[in-house]
């Protein structure tokens, strides 16, 4: 149902808007955390984008492993062992996929969620990656549930995501540097639900063209 | 010997560590600084831990110390990466960077009893330094 090629541009997609949101991105973190988000996410996804060539024609699976290690080993900050454990585990269920179907779809968001919980000790409700994350996949999970295509799902998610970053701005930090401001956190919306909902809106807008 | 890695967002401390306990604890320690990223900026680097822990390690098991936030994780994700014989004998210790890297180097140099190590990590964890 979906091949590679479309995974291939989903990836370009998300380098493109992360670079164009690294100041974004880095205000947002020099408000509570400690200013470096995006430029770090930056660094990471140029650096995924340089090897986005020999990703050509190959697996689902192993082009989420090298986007997960090069995350992994240029980011520098947390989202670096956070976003890599994340596209490491969803790589393990599509291993030597070239078409994936809904199920897959599912099966890798799940990973996901599961991998940044295990990676960062934390859930939904701590003012991070998981409260965009979480919503958007149990938007994305109902939504295929009661029928619907994977474009209509993907911006249900979508939505889902952009409410979760909103409602980082209502709650306390429990992780991070953040966490040290107590209620002084309250207000201000976090960088990584931030960074989540940039990268679930590149699926979108890539879904939306083909 | 019980190999050390020493992980801090900065290079900096990371070398300033490991001078410090050749000082302390001798220069025939397997002592290993994994500080900062590939490109020299603050942060730390899976992948270096990785390869930090599998130059400390001679056998005996490697014990990590880092500093704060994402060294941890980081951490954890580069053990997650070892083979499984050095994997099963490395371990993060839950200890201050610079009072339990002095601690734990002195000890390495004497045991290569790994229970030794954490407690002498764990001792430098509650040590007052003026009571």
């Amino acid at each position: 149902m979906c091949n590679s090629n479309i995974l291939i541009k989903i990836i370009e997609n998300m380098g493109k808007n992360i670079i164009e949101n690294k100041d974004y991105l880095t205000e947002l973190d020099r408000v509570i955390g400690d200013a470096d988000h995006g430029i770090n996410m930056s660094k990471g996804f140029s650096a995924v984008d340089a090897k986005l060539d020999e990703m050509n024609g190959k697996d689902w699976g192993s082009i989420l492993k090298t986007v997960a290690m090069t995350l992994i080993s240029t980011v520098g900050g947390a989202s670096g062992p956070l976003y890599g454990t994340a596209f490491l585990r969803a790589s393990t269920v599509v291993d030597g996929k070239m078409e994936i179907d809904k199920e897959d779809i599912i099966n890798m968001f799940e990973q996901a969620v599961e991998g940044i919980k295990m990676r960062g000790k934390s859930d939904k409700g701590d003012k991070t990656i998981l409260d965009a994350l979480i919503p958007a996949f149990e938007a994305l999970k109902l939504a295929y549930e009661e029928g619907k295509d994977t474009k209509t799902a993907f911006k249900m998610a979508e939505e889902a995501a952009l409410e979760g970053v909103e409602y980082t701005k209502n709650i306390i930090a429990k992780k991070g540097r953040a966490s040290y401001l107590g209620e002084r956190s309250i207000g201000h919306q976090d960088p990584g639900a931030t960074s989540t909902y940039i990268m679930i809106k590149s699926i979108n807008e890539v879904l939306e063209q083909n | 010997m019980i190999g050390l890695v020493i992980v801090s967002h900065s290079n900096k401390i990371a070398e300033g560590i490991v001078d410090l306990c050749y000082e302390m604890a001798g220069k025939d320690l397997n002592i290993i600084p994994a500080g900062g990223t590939s490109d020299g900026r603050i942060g730390t680097d899976p992948i270096l831990i990785k390869d930090s822990i599998e130059k400390a390690y001679d056998g005996d098991g490697v014990a990590i110390l880092a500093d704060i936030g994402s060294s941890i994780m980081s951490s954890e994700l580069a053990m997650e990466m070892l083979e499984d014989d050095i994997k099963k004998k490395t371990c993060i210790l839950d200890t201050p960077i610079v009072e339990g890297s002095i601690a734990v180097s002195v000890q390495a140099s004497i045991s290569k009893d790994m229970e030794d190590i954490k407690r002498a990590a764990e001792e430098a964890r509650t040590t007052r330094k003026i009571s």
